[in-house]
């Protein structure tokens, strides 16, 4: 049966579907529908919520909910964003599993708490300092948000690392039907635990790709969680060999499973003369835009990125290959575009479609220039 | 069993300069997880930064090591995903009172079942001797070499104020209390916070001229009092058990939550 759901409703169930027990978080408009629900819903499968005194204490409490073996999960919007960007480095650096979803509003500083913005792209991927890759998804239908989330849980117990679902105010309260009940069927994907009865290393790694096996406190094994730069023991080291192992390998757990992390729609056809590449709410619009050009004629190849980081380099360039000009419409000043320029060098046109007024782009506007 | 279940003997010595306090008190406190005869595997201690917070290297039980300020806050979520773990909260004086002032008085008020113990110090010793909320009016610093015009915090009254159910200060002087205090910190199943008067000789002890560590602490012993003798006009500390209540710990009342949404126990 179909459910009329909004996007921060999509949230909740995809959290729900993917096994998440635990969420902690502070009130931001617009993602608070989130922390509701989730507060009525969780202890109903005695899970755990809590509201903490700010977004630095949510995604500290996450992080130690998870280490007990909690699938875990906080909500926020730009400002909460700012604050929480110290443990999202302290996830990496650790290596825990955890959802942030960022619910994008217009910024910077406290900006338009009310009003739509893809203003944060560039902030999950640099946010936190001494650089790391990052996993961020970027669903643009109800349904994909459900689909997403579960998708955020499964790649952070896979890769055990931080992973944002990115969504921003107008999705977050549009509403639209999803079948539930068949996405309860949706594969998931547990973190590796660690045997009972072998020798445990909180970071056991042979090769630069591994990710360690885990094991929650209080189960059969001593474990160690380290945001300082530790060993396989999760033991402090000065030792240059064994810190550039943990850093390339908390750099290429990721980095080398790109392919199988990018995840993208691309509608090509032959002779295209354009391309949009577009992702969230602003992929909606250019999705209306690109049929209508179509429907007039024109040769146009449409990219929808579901997965911004890692940034599909490839499925840019194939979808790009003999266009003439490449457009991105987004609410911000082309944060997709520069990466998309990054791909294509000088070659192509990339001509930027950026609005911050705090409304949408409508397809018009993609239209003109198509 | 001894102390040495729960310290790792092959870290030692510890890193600490000579005669600094840290290395008594993780003592009193493996001493207080001996008598109390816990598992190591059932104890959590979670650190912040600083001089203090690499005290979880010298402890063979679990350990998360993390941000500074923030110990608390990890604390909190290790506690809820498991409430049969003992989790103890290592902080310095700047880690849980200055920068992570915040999560000790809400960690207080939700009452989560966790040992917060601050060794005070005074100073930020880490980077160089800097004040601290806990330095004292007046006193030198790297950062006040005029004499620090800020009154300091009472962190036990502060927490006691925040509604935290056990709060006890003690000294490393006052070994045998200390342990004492952290046994009935760990026992019971609210927020416990010990806070513990020790001396930073290469520091504050050096900006302020107050001698070697046998002095310094001798000093300390004339900055407090015991409880049954302090008055509130008193310019000593009050050393002792300054609070004890048995109130409903946040993870007993969230399993009240739980049963009123018609969940199975979560634990």
């Amino acid at each position: 049966m179909k459910k009329f759901i909004s996007g921060n409703e999509a949230v909740v169930e995809g959290a729900l579907i993917a096994g998440c027990t635990f969420y902690a978080g502070y009130p931001i408009t617009p993602s608070s529908e989130i922390a509701s629900h989730l507060s009525v819903r969780l202890p109903q499968i005695g899970g755990k919520f809590i509201q903490m005194e700010d977004e630095i204490g949510s995604l500290a409490a996450c992080i130690g909910a998870s280490l007990c073996g909690h699938k875990v999960m906080t909500a926020t919007s730009g400002p909460g964003l700012s604050l929480m960007l110290e443990n999202v480095g302290m996830a990496i650096m650790a290596e825990v599993p955890c959802v942030i979803v960022d619910v994008q509003r217009g910024g910077p500083s406290t900006g338009l708490a009310t009003k739509v913005g893809q203003g944060d792209m560039q902030q999950v991927r640099w946010g936190s300092h001494g650089g790391y890759p990052i996993i961020a998804m970027t669903p643009s239908t109800i349904e994909e948000v459900v689909k997403f989330t579960i998708e955020a849980f499964n790649l952070a117990e896979i890769y055990r690392v931080p992973v944002f679902v990115m969504t921003d105010k107008v999705i977050a309260q549009l509403r639209e039907d999803v079948d539930l009940d068949s996405l309860q069927n949706y594969p998931i994907t547990n973190r590796k635990i660690a045997g009972s009865s072998e020798e445990f290393l909180p970071y056991r790694a042979e090769t630069v790709t591994d990710v360690p096996a885990m094991s929650p406190f209080g189960g059969p094994h001593l474990v160690r969680a380290s945001s300082t730069t530790h060993d396989q023991h999760g033991r402090p080291t000065s030792d240059p060999e064994k810190i550039a192992f943990k850093n390339e390998r908390l750099f290429r757990k990721i980095q080398d499973n790109s392919d199988s992390i990018c995840q993208y729609q691309s509608d090509l056809m032959p002779e295209a003369e354009a391309l949009v590449v577009s992702f969230g709410i602003s992929a909606r619009s250019s999705l209306q835009a690109v049929a209508e050009a179509r429907a007039a004629g024109k040769k146009v190849n449409f990219l929808k990125l579901l997965t911004f980081w890692p940034f599909p380099d490839k499925a840019v360039q194939d979808a790009a290959r003999g266009v003439k000009k490449v457009i991105v419409p987004e609410l911000n000043w082309g944060q997709a575009a520069v990466e998309v320029e990054r791909v294509l060098g000088s070659q192509i046109d990339v001509i930027r479609i950026n609005k911050t007024n705090g409304l949408i782009i409508q397809p018009e506007e993609i239209l003109e220039k198509l | 069993m001894s102390i040495f279940t729960y310290i790792n003997e092959a870290k030692l010595p510890t890193f600490w300069c000579s005669g600094c306090g840290h290395g008594v008190i993780i003592k009193a406190l493996a001493q207080a997880f001996d008598e109390l005869e816990l598992p190591t595997d059932k104890i959590v201690i979670v650190t912040g930064i600083g001089c203090f917070g690499r005290s979880d290297d010298y402890f063979m039980t679990n350990a998360l090591h993390t941000l500074h300020g923030r110990a608390i806050a990890y604390a909190t979520g290790v506690k809820i995903g498991n409430p049969d773990l003992t989790v103890v909260a290592l902080m310095g004086d700047g880690d849980a009172s200055s920068i992570g002032g915040n999560h000790l008085i809400h960690a207080a008020r939700r009452n989560i079942g966790i040992l917060a113990l601050c060794a005070n110090n005074r100073n930020y010793g880490m980077t160089g001797g800097q004040y601290s909320p806990t330095t004292k009016q007046g006193d030198k610093s790297a950062t006040s070499r005029y004499g620090l015009p800020e009154p300091e915090f009472d962190l036990a009254a502060l927490v006691k104020a925040a509604g935290g159910s056990f709060v006890a200060r003690s000294t490393v002087f006052h070994y045998h209390n200390l342990v004492k205090y952290l046994k009935k910190g760990i026992s019971r199943s609210g927020f416990s916070f010990v806070e513990v008067m020790e001396p930073c000789p290469p520091m504050y002890g050096k900006f302020n001229e107050l001698g070697s560590a046998p002095e310094m602490i001798q000093k300390i012993r004339e900055e407090v009092i015991p409880l049954s003798r302090w008055k509130p006009d008193s310019d000593r500390k009050p050393i002792g058990i300054l609070c004890d209540v048995d109130k409903t710990s946040y993870t007993d009342a969230y399993d009240e939550v739980i049963r009123k949404a018609g969940g199975k126990d979560g634990n």
